[in-house]
């Protein structure tokens, strides 16, 4: 009987394309909002995932995250090199600048200042150039969000020259970064330098960057940070938790994106439940005679549950093939650097549309079951 | 008021129907379609139902099917009281008993016509290739074999009765119910249909119920019954003179 099922969801081509239309449409709203939300409030802890030699995050008791810091007295940073379990500590500094363009227009940018003598701090790769360009005068690192901004694809950045809250930076290679929560461009420069092209107030140090002594955890060696020295240490993922908890709870992202995907589940329940209803209600005088010659209510059901998985498991397949799509296309968007679908959101959109179709499927069921077989004689 | 007593079962019926009552709510209101109907379908027949429209035949034709309860009243379907069985054993009793033939078909439009004509020995478990070869060999007889991979919109609508035939007899059923067979044909495709509906479905051990108010088919009846009102008013072989 499912055989039969299937036959007559595909044989009604306009009213399948119509359900495979909204299951893969809602699909593709669901998966897609979510990916992007899923990435874009990840980008919250992309300063964090940008040094990952550093093990703990050490910063001043107010900070939150490492774009909401409070710049710490030098001597945190001797502090905490004095704490046990603290294999090495380096100074961190991140900060706002200005950049002036060769068009004349004023860009705001971050800067970054990486220790002087092994560059930590740094993203692991670079696009372009090496980490140790950055032992040069004046030397700068671009991500590559800047490198596409401040200059046209004719022109290589790398050897031009920025105007840097008036000072000369010389641009001597391209990072290879996970882009910020709001694009913006980022210079990586040696901490000594950053201090120069940064016009500061007494404290400049914003985070300490630590590496744990083997045969400690960075959650002990975090705790004994903060009990010995007053400051604030978070480890790697607590921070970079932290970053996307800030932004979840200080933006409506989480409100925006939720309302499209609740309209995507909407949608999907509209489209779907309009269509299965209609595919029904043209086919209910079939399914009364099925009841008449003797198919049970129990077969009935499978046959509508075999129709709405089929429809169901084709159209979620294209909505998540479409999903991928557009991420693959939009790729060498520096926006959507590093954009990848996690295993949750595929999952959570299958229960969407095994939602949407339980609902619809049983709105449909009801007018079948309730169909008498006598009424295929009137 | 004196109660009427209904004669006992004939044991060559293949229905036997005693006392049916069938009340419809309507509002407020309660109408009694059928008025303690008592009746007999022999085997190796082929009986007519036949009356003006609302006089219960479709509604009696139901229940002697099992496939409306009577608000009253017991059947017997090959000494079975099918209104005792539990509602699956209903539904399987129909299976493998019953075959209908209904005015608008019902086929499926998606399947072809063998497949249509299979459609009780698949829900019966028969793999869907023996079932469709067991379909041909009855569209065969019905000689529209060769339209047996057409759609049912690819068939005229006498080739899509043979296929509803072929769909009431494949399993081989004890009973046939055909509802108004006739009643979209001309008097001579009426008279053929009645003619192959004869051939294939009446035989001893069988039996074959037809609902009609088509006049010109009344003299191939071997039995007809007529309802007025929701009661019998004439049940012989043939129609009585003021019909």
């Amino acid at each position: 009987m499912l055989w039969i099922a299937i036959r007559m969801l595909t044989g009604d081509a306009q009213k399948f394309y119509g359900l495979l239309f909204g299951i893969a449409f809602s699909t593709l709203l669901i998966t897609q909002q979510m990916t992007i939300f899923v990435n874009l409030v990840q980008r919250g802890a992309s300063g964090v995932y940008n040094a990952p030699e550093a093990e703990v995050w050490v910063m001043d008791p107010v900070s939150r995250t490492t774009d909401v810091s409070y710049a710490m007295p030098p001597t945190a940073l001797d502090k905490v090199r004095s704490v046990q379990g603290v294999e090495w500590a380096v100074p961190h500094l991140r900060a706002v600048a200005n950049v002036r363009t060769k068009e004349g227009d004023l860009e705001g940018v971050g800067v970054i200042g990486v220790d002087d003598a092994t560059l930590i701090g740094l993203p692991a790769r670079m696009a372009k150039g090496d980490k140790s360009v950055l032992f040069a005068p004046d030397a700068v690192a671009v991500d590559d969000t800047g490198s596409l901004r401040f200059f046209p694809p004719e022109i290589d950045p790398v050897g031009q020259r920025l105007e840097l809250n008036d000072q000369r930076a010389v641009i001597r290679g391209i990072a290879d970064s996970i882009p910020s929560f709001t694009s913006t461009v980022v210079l990586y420069t040696r901490y000594s330098n950053a201090l120069n092209f940064v016009p500061g107030t007494r404290n400049r140090l914003s985070f300490v960057l630590v590496g744990v002594s083997e045969g400690q955890t960075p959650s002990e060696v975090a705790a004994r940070i903060e009990r010995e020295t007053g400051l604030k240490a978070r480890t790697r993922e607590e921070f970079a938790q932290a970053g996307i908890d800030f932004i979840i709870e200080n933006t409506g992202i989480p409100t925006n994106f939720g309302i499209t995907v609740f309209l995507g589940f909407v949608v999907g329940v509209a489209i779907v439940g309009l269509t299965f209803s209609l595919f029904i209600r043209d086919n209910i005088k079939q399914f009364g005679a099925l009841k008449a010659i003797g198919v049970t209510n129990a077969k009935i059901v499978r046959m509508v549950a075999a129709q709405a998985g089929l429809v169901g498991l084709i159209g979620y397949a294209l909505g998540v093939i479409g999903t991928v799509v557009f991420i693959l296309a939009f790729s060498a968007n520096p926006f959507f650097k590093g954009f990848y679908i996690p295993w949750q959101v595929p999952l959570i959109s299958l229960v969407a549309v095994a939602i949407i179709l339980a609902i619809t499927g049983f709105i449909a069921l009801r007018s079948v079951l309730k169909t008498e077989p006598a009424a295929v004689f009137r | 008021m004196t109660a009427t007593v209904s004669p006992p079962c004939d044991a060559e019926a293949a229905i036997c129907a005693r006392g049916i009552v069938r009340e419809f709510e309507a509002g407020q209101s309660t109408i009694r379609v059928l008025h303690g109907i008592d009746a007999d379908i022999r085997s190796g027949e082929m009986t007519y139902v036949v009356g003006e429209s609302g006089s219960g035949k479709t509604t009696l034709i139901s229940i002697m099917c099992g496939i409306l309860y009577p608000t009253e009243g017991e059947v017997k379907v090959f000494g079975t009281d099918i209104y005792k069985l539990s509602d699956t054993e209903l539904v399987n009793f129909r299976l493998d008993n019953i075959g209908f033939i209904f005015q608008q078909y019902n086929l499926i439009p998606s399947i072809d016509a063998a497949s249509n004509a299979a459609v009780p020995l698949i829900a019966q478990g028969v793999p869907l290739h023996e079932a469709r070869e067991r379909a041909k060999v009855l569209l065969d007889k019905l000689n529209i074999l060769d339209q047996a991979d057409k759609l049912p919109r690819q068939l005229s609508g006498g080739q899509q009765q043979r296929v509803a035939i072929a769909r009431a007899l494949v399993h081989e059923p004890r009973l046939v119910v055909c509802d108004e067979p006739t009643a979209a044909l001309d008097a001579r495709s009426g008279r053929r249909v009645m003619d192959l509906l004869r051939e294939v479905a009446v035989a001893p051990g069988r039996a074959c119920i037809i609902v009609t108010h088509d006049n010109r088919i009344f003299d191939l009846a071997d039995r007809i019954i007529v309802l007025e009102d929701g009661r019998i008013t004439h049940d012989g072989k043939d129609m009585p003179d003021d019909h």
